[in-house]
């Protein structure tokens, strides 16, 4: 599904984000990223969509270098990448209907079929019945399940989430990973970028420890590890 | 691309001029200021080329013949003259005549010379093509009798020089006006693009194709080149249908000829339209590239 080969990323400031990834994840696993801030989790996943390019090495996804993919291929790659932020990332002007049909309309989808994929996933969130509301009159985890809805819309293969309980209270955050749980349990592969040590070590999945550019663990149903 | 899909970038092109006012209004008045400008000089300069066509099409030689030449010479010059291919008319023309012609122009103190008359005996010959009239003039010039042959050549390079002075001045303003428009231009596609951050940065991350992300803004730069065009279009065209009107009657009878307003309006008229279009199109290209990264 993916794997990376080698792979080194030097920003121009001189740091070394990537000094020799070597990794492969399987169709359907739940990935959990970890270390300290600045050790380069977020190049890793960067680089698993096409928003950092690799220095050096090859990053195959789906059977594609995207390493060496063209410019105006890195659209199709997304496609089948679905991505969750910290901050949401919604359009505020947007209500919670036309930000996760956002997705579909970029990409030239029939009205008929946004619609109807729209409300699917929004009922998956839990939010069919505040379709037509503004994204500022939701709560955080609320917005959160927006912008996860926006992710799966157009039923991607992959699910990357930079700490997507970052800004959401824990009983809040526990909700999203029930959300998170059952998109895996669909199918849908997901990696996680997180600081929580709490669901690491209570929602056990594979975990990959990266500090100063390297992977310094990679185990299944590994535990958060550092010390608080 | 799909019809929905195009509909929805002109809503959005068309927002975001009403979103950024000032710099709308900023970018379509330089645009306003080049294209007038534009359009004033162009059709100065194409009726200046026009005017220096009909000089050039009135080109007449004048043929001295040789002071030693007696009738019979004369004659057959004028023959050899008239047998060469692409004369038009051939006219003879006396010392006597030539002086009194003086003498009409510069008056009486020129009867001075009628004692002896330093002038030579000419024929005034024209070409069918004036572009022939240097090939006829250096043929002419081996003849026997002829003593020398000027067709006033001195005359339209100077014109043709200064013609050329004020196309380069001209060329070198008109280039730094349409920079100027098209900086601004860039500049208010650059706000748009910082305005609509976020929505750009969710359209790549979802799979937005290039082409998808870019049209907006550069539809808007075809809006602001579009809308700065029109009123350069209705000042020229004004200002030409006035001067046309004032020239035309007073030059019924010159050789030189304003040019007709129609169809000479519209062509300028495209020309503007087509500037404010280029213009705008590269304003937004240049924001687009550097900014959007896509």
């Amino acid at each position: 599904m993916i794997q990376m080969k080698e792979v080194y990323k030097k920003y121009p400031n001189g740091i070394m984000a990537a000094n020799g990834f070597d990794v492969k994840i399987q169709a359907g696993e739940f990935v959990y990223v970890v270390g300290p801030s600045g050790a380069g989790k977020s190049t890793f996943i960067k680089m698993m969509y096409r928003e950092e390019k690799p220095t050096k090495g090859t990053i195959n996804v789906n059977g594609i270098d995207i390493a060496k993919l063209k410019a105006n291929r890195v659209p199709y790659l997304r496609r089948n990448i679905g991505v969750v932020f910290q901050d949401f990332k919604l359009l505020n002007k947007l209500t919670v209907f036309e930000n996760v049909a956002f997705a579909l309309e970029v990409i030239e989808e029939e009205p008929k079929v946004i619609k109807q994929k729209v409300m699917e996933v929004l009922d998956l969130v839990g939010l069919k019945h505040k379709a037509r509301m503004m994204p500022d009159e939701l709560s955080g985890g609320e917005q959160q399940r927006v912008s996860i809805a926006r992710s799966i819309v157009n039923s991607p293969k992959v699910v990357i989430a930079d700490e997507p309980t970052g800004n959401l209270d824990p009983e809040t955050s526990w909700e999203i990973m029930n959300l998170f749980e059952e998109i895996n349990s669909r199918g849908t592969t997901i990696i996680m970028a997180t600081h929580n040590r709490e669901i690491v070590n209570t929602i056990r999945h594979r975990v990959i420890a990266i500090e100063n550019g390297v992977i310094v663990r990679d185990e299944q149903r590994g535990d958060y590890g550092y010390e608080s | 691309m799909k019809a929905r899909t195009m509909l929805r970038h002109f809503r959005e092109s068309f927002k975001s001029l009403a979103r950024n006012g000032w710099m709308t209004f900023a970018s379509v008045s330089a645009v306003t200021v080049t294209l007038l400008l534009v359009g004033v000089f162009t059709a100065l300069m194409l009726n200046m080329n026009k005017a220096a066509d009909d000089i050039e099409n009135d080109v007449e030689m004048n043929v001295y013949v040789e002071l030693e030449a007696d009738q019979q010479a004369v004659t057959t010059l004028e023959q050899e003259i008239e047998q060469l291919s692409g004369v038009e008319s051939i006219e003879y023309s006396t010392k006597e005549e030539e002086l009194s012609g003086l003498i009409d122009s510069f008056g009486e103190e020129m009867a001075l010379f009628e004692q002896n008359n330093p002038l030579r005996d000419k024929f005034v010959v024209k070409a069918v093509d004036p572009r022939q009239t240097e090939r006829l003039a250096s043929q002419i010039g081996t003849f026997e009798n002829t003593h020398s042959v000027e067709y006033g050549e001195g005359k339209i390079d100077k014109l043709f020089s200064i013609l050329e002075v004020s196309r380069n001045v001209g060329a070198v303003l008109i280039f730094g006006l349409l920079f100027t428009a098209m900086f601004l231009i860039s500049n208010t596609i650059k706000i748009t693009i910082v305005a609509r951050r976020t929505e750009i940065e969710i359209m790549k991350l979802v799979g937005a194709s290039n082409w998808f992300v870019r049209i907006p803004f550069i539809l808007e730069g075809i809006w602001l080149g579009i809308i700065g065009s029109i009123l350069p279009i209705a000042a020229v065209s004004m200002i030409y249908y006035n001067v046309y009107e004032y020239m035309q009657p007073r030059l019924e009878n010159s050789f030189i000829q304003i040019l007709e307003f129609s169809p000479f309006i519209y062509q300028i008229n495209a020309l503007i339209l087509l500037m404010g279009v280029v213009i705008g199109v590269w304003g937004s290209f240049m924001s687009v590239r550097k900014f959007l990264r896509v």
